[in-house]
């Protein structure tokens, strides 16, 4: 997924003489076709992400389109002050892509694992948060982010990940895709997912309706700006809703979608469980699987809770 | 620390404080002073300190069109301590890029001319307030032109209470990498920052060495004469066109209302009293 975005850089750039890349000391020879092909427009700069965020912003506002790319802690949390008042308050295209959203930086601790960066960028007027499920989404998302008016932060996952999206379900910034083809009227059970625990979600969806129970699954690439509308009218068509992301419970996609819910039922909501990163930093290493496992955000822990949900008790 | 100070520059810092302004210099003041009026509060002091600065570079250096606020082939001025705002819509006003009277509005719910500059306010190029974020952005617009093969310069004037921000020295070494002569740096150097002097709340001295090792052309004058401005701006846009350049402008806080002058009260004020404004306008000759 991450070379993938990079190479969109790339593609974009050929396509737009807008596009720059910055980096902020990221591998050798990263990008380095298109440092060859386009060396103005190719920045690979210090550790320095405040300067790198600014610098985008004078690029912006210059008429220039910066995808400025980092790990997604240093990205989020080193600048925010920068993403916030350079990039958020004068509105400007500036693209920020974030290596390792989640726990895919699992061998190497809580400085490197993004589990709030959903929460914290959301939090910004303006700022548009997306995280893809796949390779192949990220292609559509790239091509879209060219023309997107707005910052936009792209949540990378870790790379060679299932390939569950399809081109023919479509992709837009802001709208929400189906990703069972059943008939989706009526559900025992509404999951949404965002970025790779779409996938785990998936993979719980089957194993339950193998189980009998009904399942939707809407995979929200775009956090924000979230399409209530589609939740909303799933939601009202459904005996429970459960959220899954791996990122902390505390202000990410479970958030939002009670946030939307709340706003827009005009009844009772159903029951809303909310599936993610409990609220600590992670305790153990390994890997990425193994530590969503430990957070229950793997499929089997999934449907676990979708069944313990369903029967009335509390996880 | 004071001394130390003193004696790593050429320009004699007592007059600076001594230096008269001219009438062009008390009429901007007086703009200030229509704002602060109007609106109640300000950063007076450091505003005071800048006007001279703002004044030349708009006079005399920074290529702009009233008229037509966004022409590409404009300089470029960031305001990098924007709590210094006052001094840039005195200027702005003056220059025709909106009426004088929107000064009357400062601060106000339905004004565009709020206590830091916005990008909503005709002139001005970036939002600023939180400091340290104009040199990055201006060095990103230094850039921009250079990709763009337009010949604009990119000012960047900063507090001294600013520079303590590492997020400047991160800025300062990418201009240097890039080799920015488009980027010229300016500091408004009134040795004091809101809660006192630099000296005991955060030396950056010595200044000018610093700004040497980070690969700049340094500069540096009388920030309050229009004379010694015009031969320093002159100076770094004749220097050989292979490093970004910085000025620094010894000043004085509150400069031409002696109540205010080198008093850290008068950093920001939310109200002033029968007597204050009394005091300022017998100071502009009014």
């Amino acid at each position: 997924m991450r070379k993938r975005s990079l190479d969109m850089v790339h593609t974009l750039a050929r396509r737009d003489e807008r596009v720059v890349f910055i980096g902020s000391d990221l591998s050798p020879n990263l990008l380095g076709d298109m440092k060859k092909e386009f060396p103005q427009r190719y920045y690979m700069e210090g550790i320095s992400e405040a300067n790198v965020v600014g610098m985008a912003a004078g690029m912006a506002l210059e008429g220039f389109i910066p995808y400025v790319n980092t790990i997604a802690t240093f990205l989020t949390r080193r600048c925010y002050e920068q993403v916030a008042v350079d990039l958020c308050v004068h509105d400007l295209p500036v693209r920020l892509i974030g290596n390792g959203g989640g726990y895919v930086y699992a061998p190497l601790g809580p400085t490197h694992q993004a589990i709030e960066d959903i929460a914290i960028m959301r939090a910004l007027p303006h700022m548009t948060v997306t995280a893809a499920c796949d390779a192949e989404e990220m292609t559509r998302l790239m091509e879209a982010s060219l023309d997107w008016p707005h910052p936009l932060y792209i949540r990378l996952g870790k790379g060679g990940d299932p390939i569950v999206s399809r081109p023919e379900r479509g992709f837009a910034i802001g709208k929400a895709i189906d990703m069972i083809d059943e008939e989706v009227a009526g559900s025992d059970v509404l999951l949404v997912a965002t970025g790779v625990a779409t996938t785990q979600a998936l993979e719980a969806a089957k194993a339950l309706a193998g189980d009998g129970v009904r399942c939707r699954l809407i995979h929200l690439h775009t956090i924000k700006p979230l399409d209530g509308d589609a939740l909303v009218a799933a939601a009202g068509q459904t005996r429970l809703v459960v959220t899954v992301e791996e990122h902390s419970v505390v202000g990410g996609l479970g958030s939002a979608v009670l946030e939307a819910l709340s706003d827009g039922m005009a009844g009772s909501l159903p029951p809303v469980r909310r599936l993610g990163i409990p609220d600590r930093f992670a305790e153990h290493y390994g890997n990425q699987a193994a530590l969503m496992k430990d957070c229950n955000l793997h499929a089997e822990g999934i449907a676990d809770a979708v069944r313990a949900a369903l029967s009335g008790k509390r996880t | 620390m004071k001394i130390v100070a003193q004696r790593n520059y050429d320009t004699d810092l007592d007059s600076v404080q001594q230096e008269p302004l001219d009438a062009r210099s008390r009429h901007l003041r007086r703009l200030i002073l229509r704002a602060i009026e109007n609106g109640g509060r300000g950063h007076i002091g450091p505003s005071l300190s800048l006007v001279e600065i703002v004044r030349v570079l708009y006079d005399e250096f920074v290529r702009h069109d009233p008229a037509n606020p966004r022409w590409p082939g404009r300089d470029r001025f960031i305001l990098s301590k924007g709590h210094g705002c006052l001094a840039l819509y005195a200027v702005l006003a003056d220059r025709g890029f909106f009426p004088v009277e929107a000064l009357d509005r400062f601060c106000r719910f339905d004004s565009f001319l709020g206590g830091h500059p916005e990008t909503m306010v005709p002139g001005v190029e970036a939002c600023t307030g939180s400091l340290g974020h104009g040199l990055s952005i201006g060095l990103g617009m230094a850039l921009a032109a250079r990709m763009s093969g337009r010949d604009s310069k990119v000012y960047v004037v900063m507090g001294d209470g600013e520079i303590n921000e590492g997020s400047v020295w991160e800025a300062a070494a990418c201009a240097d990498k890039h080799g920015l002569a488009n980027l010229t740096a300016v500091i408004d150097y009134n040795k004091i920052q809101s809660a006192g002097s630099v000296f005991e709340i955060q030396s950056m001295e010595p200044l000018a060495d610093k700004w040497r090792s980070f690969g700049f052309r340094v500069f540096e004058c009388n920030g309050h004469s229009v004379d010694g401005l015009r031969r320093v701006f002159q100076a770094t846009a004749a220097a050989p066109p292979d490093r970004p350049r910085i000025v620094i402008c010894h000043t004085v806080k509150g400069k031409g209302i002696p109540v205010a002058e080198n008093n850290p009260a008068w950093h920001h004020r939310t109200a002033l009293s029968a007597s204050d404004l009394s005091a300022i306008h017998g100071a502009l000759g009014d």
